[in-house]
């Protein structure tokens, strides 16, 4: 039973974690960045929501879309005004590029915010199901079904709307694409605000389960690359089983080595399947 | 004999001068100095893996962290300050051999992950290795025991010293055989393979040196701060400020990485001093508009940088 209940811990984070990294996987996959920025705007969507909650009392999990498209509007931006500029330079540069910016936020947000761990508190609380023998923490199980909405909405955006079409052209060839008339700049702009939005979405997620602070960052960028690396970049059905293999992944380690390994359990794993498999287990050119 | 002779040599008598220059002057100009001199080792080791051979590296921090960690352990258990620097420097170059066969075969973003992970592998085996790592409560070293030199001066002749050997080796390998086939893999890694250059062991070897360096400047650094935890010297950081400081001077060139340490060091110095709050988000600013705006030796990762010394260097005689 042990085994069982540690299973669905793990399967119960995995829509969450997909969601963590399947803009980043959009990014990467489109732009072919990768976006240093990530783990910081899962943070900010983290704070838009608790202070949407203090405030004005909104659901967390509610909020989630709203979050994402707040800091859409930002990204898009951003990718369109800053950049677009450097998308011809090798990738070093763009990586730096989005260090730099990370830093930035970074540092913005604990001067805004502090270090302080802060938390959604649910009034009333979202409890647990009892299945009998196991049980399921709620919070977890909505936070996993709003993501994998997410996810699904996102999906079917880039394979039935002309936005995605265009998304999905630039991606495989983006000359070819421009010469039929997409307007490449314009379509990075919105991908990259795609990939914001997700990572919106997954921080207020976030906020109503694990405290959130701008110092935790970097470790929400880390699943991000684990995930992406396990399932295959560039593939949104790789980035939703990358998810749940992490959180299985990390359940088990948690038992069998001890929580503080269950990270680098992962690690250890990524490591060796980028250097058996680089394209991981869903990889391909092409995104959905 | 003069074309060997020089690299060797000349890298080290500036040093000397340097440090004669610099040991009599007060407490705050050698801890600059002695951190310019670290900043610039690291650097130059980087680049020779990044910038010549064109692998973008980001396990700077691992091998750094791992030196001071061998450092500090080898001398609480009673070795030596310059076996203790010598194990971290061993250690790192052995490990790098060994990572290398795993990880050299990756290229561009696989290759950058693969590295940037490395680091966060080895602080949280640090961190839970408590009984010989003191875990995350970090680690004392004892004090270094001076006869000639003050604590702050033998600790920057050391750094200086490890700029100068960098250099050396540097402009050693950009002459070797070795450099060549570095700088063939940077521009196209097939057709370096097809014309006969061993890629994997050019690869290694870079990755190897490159680590050693690193290494010992890790072990250096433990014993001149004498205390170090996971988080201080794993710090993620480690690994983009010598890319910063090779990008500012140059990638890829012999002495692009001096200068840009040097540039690089005076922006952080200012920044600490004025905006001890908020100097990373500036630093980070700083970092966006190096990006955007300077031209020239951003825009081709075999750039020329701000000062084309090594072409100055190639045409003397």
């Amino acid at each position: 039973m042990l085994w069982l209940q540690v299973l669905v811990n793990g399967l119960a984070v995995g829509g969450l974690y997909a969601c963590i990294a399947v803009g980043f996987s959009l990014v990467w996959g489109v732009l072919n960045i990768i976006n240093i920025l990530h783990g910081s705007l899962i943070v900010l969507g983290g704070y838009l929501a608790f202070f949407a909650h203090q405030y004005w009392g909104i659901n967390p999990f509610l909020f989630a879309p709203l979050a994402g498209a707040v800091m859409f509007a930002g990204g898009v931006a951003l990718q369109y005004c800053v950049i677009n500029h450097v998308m011809a330079r090798p990738f070093l540069i763009t990586l730096l590029l989005t260090f730099g910016l990370n830093l930035f936020l970074d540092n913005s947000m604990l001067a805004l915010f502090s270090a302080d761990y802060r938390k959604v508190l649910l009034n009333p609380a979202p409890g647990v199901f009892d299945l009998g023998s196991i049980v399921v923490p709620a919070d977890r199980i909505y936070a996993t079904l709003v993501g994998l909405v997410l996810i699904s909405a996102l999906a079917l955006l880039l394979r039935f709307t002309q936005f995605g079409r265009a998304i999905i052209a630039v991606r495989m060839d983006r000359d070819a694409a421009a010469l039929l008339g997409v307007n490449v700049r314009w379509t990075y702009a919105v991908a990259f605000g795609l990939g914001v939005f997700m990572a919106g979405s997954a921080g207020a997620l976030l906020s109503a389960i694990f405290p959130i602070s701008p110092v935790a960052s970097a470790g929400y960028l880390s699943k991000a690359f684990v995930i992406c690396v396990i399932g295959g970049l560039g593939s949104i059905p790789g980035a939703v089983i990358g998810g749940f293999a992490l959180g299985v992944i990390e359940s088990f380690g948690a038992l069998l080595l001890g929580p503080e390994h269950a990270l680098t359990l992962a690690f250890v794993l990524l490591i060796a399947l980028l250097a058996v498999r680089p394209s991981g287990l869903l990889g391909r050119q092409g995104f959905a | 004999m003069l074309r060997l002779a020089l690299p060797l040599a000349l890298p080290f008598a500036i040093v000397a001068v340097a440090f004669v220059l610099l040991s009599q002057t007060d407490a705050y100009i050698i801890r600059l100095a002695t951190t310019f001199g670290m900043y610039a080792a690291l650097a130059l080791a980087w680049n020779i893996i990044g910038g010549i051979a064109g692998y973008p590296s980001f396990a700077t921090a691992a091998f750094f962290g791992l030196g001071a960690y061998v450092t500090a352990v080898a001398q609480n258990l009673g070795a030596p300050l310059l076996v203790g620097v010598g194990l971290a420097g061993a250690g790192a170059a052995l490990f790098a051999g060994l990572l290398g066969s795993a990880i050299l075969h990756l290229r561009g973003k696989y290759f950058a992950i693969a590295s940037l992970v490395i680091a966060e592998v080895l602080r949280e085996l640090t961190n839970s290795w408590t009984s010989v790592t003191g875990g995350g409560m970090g680690i004392n070293l004892p004090l270094a025991k001076t006869t000639l030199l003050t604590q702050p001066q033998l600790y920057l002749a050391a750094m200086l010293f490890l700029a100068a050997a960098a250099t050396s080796a540097s402009m050693l390998i950009d002459r070797s055989r070795l450099g060549v086939a570095l700088r063939c893999i940077a521009q196209n890694e097939d057709a370096a393979q097809i014309i006969g250059v061993d890629t994997r062991m050019a690869k290694t070897w870079a990755f190897v040196i490159s680590s050693l360096f690193i290494g010992l400047v890790g072990g250096v650094y433990a014993s001149w701060v004498t205390y170090i935890d996971p988080t201080d010297v794993y710090d993620g950081a480690m690994s983009v400020k010598p890319i910063l400081m090779a990008l500012l001077g140059g990638v890829g060139s012999v002495f692009g990485p001096v200068l840009g340490a040097f540039a690089y060091l005076l922006l952080e110095e200012l920044l600490w001093r004025n905006l001890l709050e908020f100097h990373a988000g500036i630093l980070g600013l700083l970092v966006v508009l190096l990006v955007l705006f300077l031209p020239g030796g951003l825009s081709q990762i075999r750039g020329v940088g701000l000062v084309s010394l090594p072409k100055i260097w190639r045409r003397a005689p």
